[in-house]
């Protein structure tokens, strides 16, 4: 297998491998440029809705289910962790704990969106998703949909994201385990990591925007 | 341009990209951006047909005022069908995915894009698309104009508004794609010697246009994403009923669509520079005012989104903002125009048929983008929105700037392309009957915008009748010369004289290789040594520059 | 695998992460009025800034992923900020 990798050669228009990975982060960098302006259209009807309703949305965002998002949170930033360390493997060449750190991000993925899961059925019984089962407590009951709607728009759309990486990051699983970073090529891998980093990113504002707003009375 | 190795026509160990593979496999599984290039340029080809018939028959109707023709519904299903197709299937990739995608590694010494197979995805993403955008606009079509206003498209259209919104956004991703590889490309790919500043301006404006799709576009899928869930769920984020803005809607549409119509223009920037140089045999008077200009128009297209929305309501504060805005992006703009009189000035100029082209672009875009500033103006908006004086301001800009550049490109490097030459004569024909049809057929409509004739509408007052009869006349004379390029080009492919490597004298490599490329484009890799179109000074020689059209 | 230099910096930035998603859960039950709008932003804006700094491998030498981790960053704010010139102004000066 090792064989195979040694004998790696670029693409035909490249100079070198080191060109060649060094391309393909390009590529991916552009990529999640583009990324920030998709999530970037949501943020602004966010932040007009927020602007123009700020008591509703504070209102609404206290229903949002605090402990999960945080320990979403933590379940993220660690498979990020998890991850750069499969990267850090593979620059060691060292092909067994790259597959195990990979494995751990893509659990730690899995778990997240478990987590998610429940706390959409916590929303459903707190009456608070909008078409199935929306009966708000306090605040202006449109203002507040409106809320609610950014938060399952933007959650749902950041689940699809992390899911699309688990389903990378374990395919590069598969390929450390045949070996195809043995060479010192791993441009693949770090491409993936960027984009693992990206999501858990998008995540972090998420947070911020939903989660510890009106909450202090 | 000097070259260190320049590498002869006559390698014919070497074979050129055309011969390098045959059967529909090699075409369909191709990763050459190449044959990308004609796959790409045999797709908008064929969608400017289907929308330019939706314009047919829209003209066909305006020349009677009761619009006997059509029924309002079906008016309106041909005007958003006639707006789709044109602007993301013909006029968005128009330029960048077939000129840029053939040029772009050639002119920059290199062996293909950076990304091939993601080239090739991009043409799939695209066909499909497109093919799912003219069924769904054919059979019950949309009836909402290419705009998908809401609440008119979330929550009253009737018709197929979201396979339609689906179609555009699946096409913004073929769009994305594109954009993605050229900046990539110009980044790592560029042969030794090549520094920025010898980069054509062609070059620099398919860079720049790409800035703006990779930027601009995932705002409109989403923008399109979040209309499509409020009309399937029935309650959505620009829903006025539960307290949600439809000016939100258009802000977040004409932060994409103001900088799509740069995604437009500056490619053509990009071809006029390079036609222009040649056949004037000067260099690009400014050329590095021409680059800054390029992106700078790249930059502040981002600014000017809300002139658009100057009367629907938005606060008057922000628009004066994105008045002045607007205003400013005029500067870069004009900048462009003054540089290329200035590269006429005392050049050793030939009307051959892409300088013609590219002449009628210069000053059909001269004509749109100063109207542009008419329209950009707060009180002069009021009168003139939704007028058929921008339906003017913007055609001038897309069809006559744009389209004319696009085949002022195509005529120049058709030789490059197929190794053939077309004939003069019949080209030269064209490109002045597309000047004539095209100001025939749209100047009169400044006139109805300016005397108060509302766009969209399938009838109108007896009064506008003899300026819609005049517009419909220059129609059909842009109509055959629309045809005309597709019959002589198509015979020039059989019958045409072959081309040398470099039929014009032109600099640039893209000449230094064989017509037509061998598969990998450079026999060796170019070593480039000076700035780009470094042609003689016509003033040190006494009689005709050697560069001449052979004369065919 | 070694404990290298480059893991130990890994791991405090993990631990910086977490400290700053525990003092946002924290602020967020603290009566800070107004600011309550800014401080999960700037927390999460720090966070992002961590994450790309050493996780995504931005620092070290100036490079072209800046120009492009940048621009997408100006663009949003451009998309932001301009929006919110109509949000801010229209109850005011309505057009
Ligand atoms: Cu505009």
């Amino acid at each position: 297998m090792s064989q195979r990798a040694a004998a790696l050669k670029p693409e035909m228009q490249y100079a070198d491998l080191a060109q060649q990975g060094e391309t393909a982060q390009l590529g991916m960098w552009i990529f999640l440029a583009t990324e920030v302006l998709f999530f970037g259209g949501m943020m602004a009807a966010y932040l007009a809705y927020r602007m123009t309703y700020n008591a509703d949305f504070d209102a609404a965002a206290k229903e949002s289910v605090i402990w999960i998002g945080s320990v979403n949170t933590a379940v993220l930033v660690t498979s990020s962790l998890t991850m750069v360390m499969a990267i850090h493997a593979a620059a060691e060449r060292e092909r067994q704990p790259i597959v195990y750190f990979l494995l751990a991000t893509a659990a730690l993925g899995l778990i997240f969106l478990g987590l998610k899961g429940y706390e959409y059925v916590e929303d459903y019984n707190d009456a608070v998703v909008p078409v199935l089962n929306f009966h708000p407590k306090e605040g202006n009951p449109g203002a507040v949909e409106l809320f609610w709607l950014f938060y399952f728009y933007a959650t749902l759309l950041h689940a699809v994201h992390l899911t699309i990486g688990i389903i990378l990051v374990f395919f590069m699983a598969v390929r450390a385990k045949r070996g195809a970073f043995d060479a010192g090529y791993y441009a693949p891998l770090e491409v993936v990591g960027l984009y693992w980093s990206f999501v858990d990113t998008v995540w972090v504002f998420l947070f911020a925007l939903i989660y510890p707003i009106g909450r202090s009375g | 341009m000097t070259v260190t190795t320049f590498i002869p026509a006559k390698s014919t160990a070497v074979k050129n990209y055309l011969t390098a593979g045959f059967g529909i496999r090699s075409w369909l599984l191709t990763t050459d951006h190449k044959r990308i290039g004609l796959m790409f340029f045999g797709s908008v080809t064929f969608f400017f047909f289907i929308g330019g018939a939706a314009a047919t028959l829209i003209r066909l109707d305006l020349l009677d005022p009761a619009g006997r023709l059509v029924q309002p519904d079906m008016y309106n299903r041909l005007f958003t069908m006639h707006g789709v197709v044109m602007v993301w299937f013909f006029l968005i990739p128009s330029i960048p995915t077939t000129l840029g995608n053939f040029f772009l590694p050639l002119m920059i010494g290199a062996k293909d894009l950076a990304f091939p197979r993601l080239n090739l995805l991009s043409w799939y993403l695209f066909n499909a698309s497109g093919i799912l955008a003219v069924y769904f606009l054919l059979v019950g079509g949309v009836d909402t104009g290419w705009t998908f206003y809401t609440p008119l498209s979330s929550q009253y259209a009737t018709g197929h508004v979201l396979p339609a919104a689906m179609a555009v956004f699946v096409n913004g991703f073929s769009s994305i794609l594109t954009g993605l590889n050229f900046i990539v490309t110009t980044h790592r790919l560029r042969a030794p010697g090549m520094t920025w500043f010898r980069l054509p301006l062609f070059v620099w404006a398919i860079y720049a246009t790409s800035l703006v799709m990779v930027l601009a576009t995932p705002v409109l899928a989403m923008t399109l994403a979040l209309m499509s869930m409020e009309r399937f769920l029935g309650i959505g984020l620009f829903d006025p009923a539960i307290g949600g803005d439809p000016l939100l809607f258009q802000h977040l549409f004409w932060f994409y669509s103001h900088p799509a119509v740069y995604i437009m223009i500056l490619p053509a920037m990009g071809v006029v520079s390079e036609v222009i140089a040649c056949y004037a045999r000067k260099p690009v008077f400014g050329y590095r005012g021409m680059a800054y200009a390029l992106m700078s128009i790249a930059v502040i297209g981002f600014f000017v989104w809300g002139h658009h929305m100057f009367v629907t309501g938005m606060s008057l504060y922000s628009g004066v903002v994105f008045s002045f805005m607007s205003f400013i992006v005029a500067v870069p703009s004009a900048i462009k125009v003054f540089n290329w009189i200035a590269t006429l000035h005392k050049g050793w100029i030939t009307f051959d048929a892409p300088m013609l082209y590219a002449l009628g672009f210069v000053g059909l875009f001269t004509t749109g983008g100063v109207t542009g500033l008419v329209v950009a103006t707060l009180a002069a908006d009021v009168h003139l929105h939704d007028t058929y004086f921008v339906i003017a301001h913007f055609h001038f800009i897309m069809v006559g700037g744009t389209v004319s550049a696009y085949f002022a490109g195509l005529h120049y490097w058709w030789p490059k392309i197929t190794g053939r030459l077309y004939p003069e004569m019949w080209a030269r024909l064209a490109a002045i009957l597309t000047f004539t049809g095209f100001n025939f057929t749209f100047f009169p409509q400044f006139i109805l915008g300016y005397l108060g004739m509302p766009r969209r509408y399938h009838a109108y007052p007896p009064e506008f009748q003899v300026w819609n009869v005049l517009s419909s006349a220059g129609a059909s004379i842009l109509a055959i010369a629309y045809i005309l390029p597709l019959a002589y080009l198509g015979w020039s492919l059989l019958y045409g004289k072959r081309a040398g490597s470099n039929p014009w004298h032109a600099t640039g490599l893209e000449w230094m290789t064989s017509s037509p490329p061998p598969e990998h484009n450079f026999v060796r890799t170019p070593v480039v040594t000076s700035a780009p179109y470094a042609y003689p000074d016509p003033e040190t020689l006494a009689d005709e520059p050697a560069g001449r059209r052979p004369q065919a | 695998m070694k404990l290298g230099g480059q893991i130990v910096t890994f791991v405090i930035a993990w631990a910086v992460l977490l400290l700053l998603l525990g003092i946002n859960v924290l602020l967020a039950y603290q009566p800070i009025g107004g600011l309550h709008g800014f401080v999960p932003i700037g927390i999460a804006a720090t966070q992002a800034f961590i994450i790309m700094a050493i996780f995504m491998k931005l620092r070290g030498r100036p490079s072209l992923k800046w120009v492009f981790a940048g621009a997408g960053f100006f663009w949003l704010m451009i998309l932001l900020g301009l929006s919110s010139t109509d949000y801010m102004t229209r109850a005011a000066w309505p057009l």
